[in-house]
């Protein structure tokens, strides 16, 4: 028998919280893995679902936006111009989908078995992050289809993952722990999820946008992390908005340090409220 | 092995019951709307000058107050008392997935708990990826599990389909398998909440023997049933609840004395319940009644026992049943459906209101105390609509017949008065004695 003891108290905030999460690293593993398995088990076209979706998207973009609105194109293939933008964008939105509806998905464990709650909303990002990569392989095939080399920029990448990480985690924590409590807040998840879409950089490049106001049209946190991708993988020389990136980057900060505080602060009753 | 494993001190968890609910959660909109209104309210109660002491919609309610109790290494310890008592939200405190409001645990050692049988398992994933998944969510390592896993298909005996979809299985081998993960967890204490009553006799009788190996095994159980006949079995100590108070603690079989004498005093022979839509197959009434159709709470051995019930079906189903199980001092002796005999309504339940009586073989149970338990649902699914324990109790007592050179004396081991046909074939004189004679 181990000499560990467990106090059980009212509000007593774990302080071992951070470590009973590292001891339960192999739930969030299963729980990934799981949420892999059954999305690619319950479609028969499976991987090549995470691949046409996508790729429809770009097409009907390529289209509206480059033929046309004929908007500018940077000087790189507008397909490409698009994919760059639509890989971090779709990882945001789908990972954002799938951890704000994760805890109410998993209600059944929430009130069945004690874990820290967190591995949840973080383990259902995973999935998203599957389909990211899968699509990543249609990017590589475009920039082979159009011949166009990446720069040394494309090191910066996996950062800028992160960031759309640290977004996608941020907002998921808060709608989450909202949704156990009020549970309409699920509807507004597909709104901000369409919304986004058309007021991030994703069908054209941010460029158009008028330069005084490009400080304000970078609150929103994805234009930062679209602008980033796109510079790191196009290599283009259009200058790079810095202030905006910044100001994007201060945000996704505040938004997961917030969700973190706002979902650690509501996880004790979420057993008894789902 | 005295040292005391688990101490729990004043334990105490409150609950706020909200009396206007909108469908069992919560909707942002409600919230507004009730802000409002009651805003809307104070105004309006400031211009009458009325007091605004009426407007209170959420209600506090104890479902633990001042638990406190030790468990020492080794010990199984059984936790009874009636449906609402307390004892879930003590098992959820004990393993950490709710908080309590007051009061303190100190636990020495690992936890697991089973407050349900294939807690996570996906009916999409296959028997063997369900039991990575299960045991992971159990708190079992991949090392652990993959060391454990010929032993745990072997205990679930499901070998042939461990590749097939767990949706694929009958209720039957989706229990065996989750119950297979379960058994081979290896906390210090282990949790365990009435995971029993599911599954048929024989399963049933395994899970106990793997139970009691635990047991054995020097690891503390603490062990949540309405099985008495379990408890009595598997435990050395009980614990007894009653609305979240602690009103027994000791030996088990003093506690489940107090608990059957409790319950035959309070619950009495008539049950009636409101009519509840949402319910398709409703039990409405239940009552015993003597051999003149009177309501009857005590009976004589040879008296003559009828239990009438009265159930409401609100849609045509098939597969339906009401069971009745006749429990008498804690421990099951009769599991009846309805559809036993009417074979009729097995096939289709008509919509509409079914009074039934059923008359129990005479001279059948010893003296005791009996209790009877209801359930309604769909055979051989894990679909319950209703479900309530100790519905009604009654007595029977040894009143026109002394029994005391009797072998079925109430006190006596055995549970069945019923006397077999015992006939005398041959009866020859002994020779030795026939010897002597002459």
């Amino acid at each position: 028998m181990q000499n560990r003891e467990l106090i059980i108290e009212a509000g007593r905030t774990e302080r071992l919280y951070w470590k009973d999460l590292w001891n339960y690293r192999e739930l969030f593993y299963f729980l990934a893995w799981r949420d892999i398995l059954v999305r690619y088990k319950q479609t028969v076209i499976g991987i090549l679902w995470a691949l046409l979706r996508p790729l429809l998207i770009m097409l009907v973009f390529t289209i509206v936006f480059g033929k046309i609105a004929k908007l500018p194109s940077e000087g790189v293939p507008y397909p490409i111009l698009i994919f760059a933008a639509m890989l971090p964008w779709q990882f945001f939105a789908n990972a954002f989908s799938e951890s704000s509806n994760s805890l109410l998905d998993n209600a059944n464990l929430i009130s069945k078995v004690y874990f820290p709650r967190l591995v949840i909303p973080t383990s259902s990002i995973i999935v998203s992050f599957v389909d990211f990569l899968i699509s990543g392989i249609i990017l590589v095939g475009l920039m082979l289809w159009y011949n166009f080399w990446p720069s040394w920029r494309l090191i910066a990448l996996p950062a800028l993952i992160f960031v759309a990480f640290a977004a996608a985690m941020g907002a998921g924590l808060w709608i989450s722990a909202l949704n156990v409590k009020y549970r309409d807040f699920r509807y507004i998840v597909p709104f901000i999820v369409q919304f986004g879409l058309y007021i991030s950089p994703v069908g054209f490049s941010s460029s158009v946008v008028p330069e005084q106001y490009r400080i304000f049209y970078s609150i929103n946190p994805m234009v930062g992390v679209i602008d980033g991708f796109r510079w790191a993988i196009l290599g283009t020389d259009v200058p790079f908005y810095l202030p905006g990136f910044l100001l994007s980057i201060g945000l996704v900060a505040v938004l997961l340090v917030g969700g973190l505080w706002f979902f650690r602060k509501t996880e004790r009753t979420f057993a008894d409220i789902i | 092995m005295s040292d005391t494993i688990i101490q729990v001190e004043n334990l105490g968890k409150k609950y706020l019951i909200k009396h206007q609910q909108h469908g069992g959660y919560t909707a942002l909109r409600d919230v507004i709307a009730d802000k409002v209104k009651s805003f809307a309210k104070k105004i309006t109660f400031q211009w009458n000058h009325k007091q605004s002491s009426t407007y209170s919609t959420t209600e506090e309610f104890w479902a633990l107050k001042d638990i406190s109790f030790k468990v020492n290494q080794g010990e199984v310890v059984g936790i009874i008392g009636r449906n609402g008592a307390g004892k879930s939200t003590l098992l959820k405190i004990l393993s950490r997935i709710t908080e309590p409001t007051e009061g303190s645990i100190r636990i020495n050692g690992r936890v697991a708990s089973l407050l349900e049988v294939g807690t996570g398992f996906h009916p999409e994933l296959t028997g063997r990826e369900n039991v990575f998944l299960n045991g992971a969510i159990l708190g079992m390592g991949k090392a652990e599990i993959k060391r454990k896993f010929d032993e745990i298909v072997a205990f679930s005996e499901i070998e042939k389909f461990l590749d097939t979809p767990v949706k694929r299985y009958s209720s039957g081998m989706y229990i065996r398998l989750a119950f297979a993960v379960a058994a081979h967890l290896e906390p210090d204490i282990l949790v365990i909440d009435e995971v029993l009553a599911v599954g048929d006799a024989a399963f049933q009788k395994k899970c106990l023997g793997k139970m009691r190996d635990v047991a054995r095994k020097g690891r503390t159980v603490l062990f949540v049933s309405h099985n008495m006949g379990a408890i009595r079995q598997l435990c050395r100590t009980g614990l007894l609840l009653e609305s979240g108070m602690l009103i027994g603690n000791g030996r088990v079989g003093s506690v489940v004395e107090k608990y059957i004498s409790d319950l035959t005093r309070g619950s009495g022979c008539h049950w009636i319940t409101a009519e509840d839509p949402t319910i398709p197959l409703q039990v409405l009434e239940i009552y015993s009644s003597n051999s003149k159709n009177q309501m009857c709470d005590m009976f004589d051995l040879s008296d003559r026992i009828k239990i009438v019930i009265r159930h409401r079906c609100c849609e045509e189903m098939i597969a339906s049943v009401v069971l009745v199980s006749v429990f008498r001092n804690g421990v099951e002796l009769l599991h009846v459906f309805d559809t036993d005999v009417h074979t009729d309504r097995l096939t289709k339940r008509l919509v509409g209101i079914y009074t039934d009586e059923i008359e129990l073989p005479k001279r059948l149970f010893k003296a005791g105390n009996i209790t009877i338990s209801i359930r309604t649902g769909i055979v051989n699914k894990l679909t319950t609509f209703q479900d309530v324990n100790d519905v009604i109790s009654f007595s029977i007592e040894e009143i026109h017949e002394n029994t005391s050179f009797k072998g079925y004396a109430a006190n006596r081991t055995g549970v069945l008065m019923a006397t077999p046909v015992w006939k005398n074939i041959k009866f020859s004189v002994d020779s030795l004695d026939s010897d002597r004679n002459r």
